[in-house]
């Protein structure tokens, strides 16, 4: 230990992962001094809220902080912030700065992910924008107050929170998504449209199967500016305000320049270790062998993963080696409506809904989209593959989502007639 | 201001104060409270910021919705009947003096 005592562990990323990290370390009594370099100008804050309540005003930037500056002193944290990471000498140990090469004992890279840009023309306007850290969400806070007609390129999680908080501020939102539905990667057909049906009936002009061609400013004020959208099929769109959140590409060029392998994000194995001994990559960026997804290869921008992955991390450097195993979930608050899931959905064949309306009502239903029926505002859809339950998308049912991260945990599937019948106590399983 | 104690597992006690407003859980983390963990951030997902309200501050303490009753029987440690999540209690003059106990573990 005398020998690696200057050191420090060095933990490249100031989001959710890193300061997991943090915590998990000391849990396990690792004492090394950590440093965590950030790129960013505020300490680490909570990214969830960035598209829910922090642009509603209901969180502010006390609340959205993760933990008080004090914390990071207290476990013997130095944080670096507006600090770029340009290189990893994996040979001799150091990452380098701006300012500095600094040796480390272990390295921690939780670089995390940034949202992919579109290549549309008028993309570079102002009033076009992304979504992904604290600093573009004050910015887009205070567009979104002064504007009226507000046009967002994908309608996966980030862009229907938006939506629905927009559309809520009495503004005109339009959603644009190319595929055929709603959050069509993330959950079932059945709860894809029962959201679109949710959103419409509130006002939002949800466009399916369609794209915007290009933004253009406004002609008359001058500026650059934008003024509206044109849709592939040549249809103008006023707005003024343009959100593009069509997902994320994990931060990784960091690694590969170094030499660590990589492959959509940093490779790592069940116990987040890289290719290169005494470096882990953990979080959005990790692309990881999961246990509820066959051991097939995945990454997973998740708050759960990015803690489960500290831990997982954590217990290898203390040396009590513990395998990444955590079912995974995630959650999505649109407007009123809670969306929980758990679990991964792989080439699922049979999709059973508990409670609800009837498995298959509201798809295709044009012209009935503001008559959500009576008691069908909580509900679950169990995803099977194979007969064995894979995931299960809960919405407004957060009992059934909790009950689905034990069930998927310990590996029960209720047999499909059980998940859909609403008087068979899923408890009951465990006993 | 209104004063909360928290109380470890291995019986360790702070005092600390906290604004009238904001959750218990809010409270604890901004005291650098370990034995709140809170990885949701306090949107009632996750059960990681479980705590019990002793005996004689239970009165004053709002009841429980029904998302927090479904989540409390998820907690790493078993619930008790005076488990709540300290994302859901903000603090309130009623609260002034609370005492909340910790569980050993939250995950």
């Amino acid at each position: 230990m005398a020998l690696e005592s200057s050191s420090p562990l060095v933990i490249v990323g100031g989001g959710q992962a890193a300061v997991q990290a943090c915590l998990a370390l000391r849990k396990e009594k690792v004492t090394t001094p950590i440093l965590m370099l950030s790129e960013e100008a505020d300490f680490p804050y909570h990214r969830p809220p960035l598209s829910k309540s922090y642009l509603t005003g209901e969180t502010d930037d006390e609340k959205l902080a993760m933990r008080p500056v004090s914390f990071y002193e207290s476990k013997n944290v130095q944080v670096e912030l507006n600090c770029r990471v340009s290189g990893i000498d994996l040979e001799n140990r150091s990452v380098v700065t701006q300012a500095a090469q600094i040796n480390y004992q272990s390295l921690i890279i939780a670089t995390g992910a940034r949202p992919r840009s579109l290549q549309i023309p008028g993309a570079e306007l102002n009033g076009v924008h992304v979504l992904r850290d604290v600093q573009q969400a004050r910015s887009l806070k205070i567009e979104l107050g002064a504007a009226r007609n507000v046009v967002i390129i994908g309608a996966g999680f980030i862009g229907l929170e938006i939506a629905a908080n927009a559309n809520s501020a009495g503004k005109k939102v339009t959603v644009f998504d190319m595929a055929d539905r709603v959050m069509a990667r993330a959950v079932s057909p059945n709860v894809s449209s029962w959201f679109e049906q949710t959103h419409r009936s509130n006002g939002i002009d949800i466009r399916l199967n369609d794209s915007v061609d290009r933004a253009e400013e406004s002609s008359t004020e001058g500026g650059s500016r934008v003024s509206k959208v044109v849709t592939a099929g040549g249809e103008e769109i006023d707005c003024d305000l343009l959100i593009i959140g069509i997902g994320v590409v994990p931060n990784s060029e960091l690694a590969m320049a170094a030499g660590i392998e990589c492959d959509n994000g940093i490779l790592v194995n069940e116990f987040c270790e890289t290719s290169f001994s005494g470096v882990y990559a953990i979080g959005d960026c990790a692309m990881h062998p999961n246990p509820f997804y066959s051991n097939k290869f995945v990454r997973l921008e998740s708050v759960q993963n990015a803690t489960d992955q500290a831990r997982t991390a954590a217990s290898v450097i203390a040396g009590n080696r513990r395998p990444y195993h955590s079912v995974p979930w995630f959650w999505s608050d649109q407007g009123e409506h809670s969306l929980q899931m758990a679990g991964l959905s792989d080439n699922a064949d049979l999709f059973v809904q508990r409670n609800g309306q009837v498995n298959g009502q509201g798809t295709d239903q044009g012209g009935n989209q503001d008559s959500v029926p009576a008691g069908s505002n909580s509900f679950s859809v169990f995803h099977y593959g194979n007969g064995k339950l894979q995931c299960v998308d809960s919405v407004n049912s957060p009992r059934d989502h909790m009950m689905a991260r034990k069930l998927i945990s310990e590996q029960r599937s209720p047999t499909p007639e059980q998940a859909a019948d609403p008087d068979f106590e899923l408890k009951s399983l465990f006993t | 201001m209104p004063k909360v104690t928290f109380i470890d597992a291995d019986g360790t006690r702070h005092e600390v104060e906290g604004k009238n407003g904001i959750s218990l859980m809010e409270i604890a983390i901004s005291n650098n409270i370990d034995g709140i963990e809170a990885e949701c951030g306090g949107s009632c997902m996750c059960a990681t910021c479980h705590c019990f309200i002793e005996e004689d501050y239970t009165a004053n303490v709002p009841a429980m919705e029904s998302d927090e009753d479904e989540m409390l029987g998820f907690t790493a440690v078993d619930r008790k009947s005076s488990s709540r999540l300290s994302c859901q209690i903000k603090m309130t003059d009623e609260l002034d003096g609370i005492e909340v106990s910790l569980p050993a573990e939250q995950n």
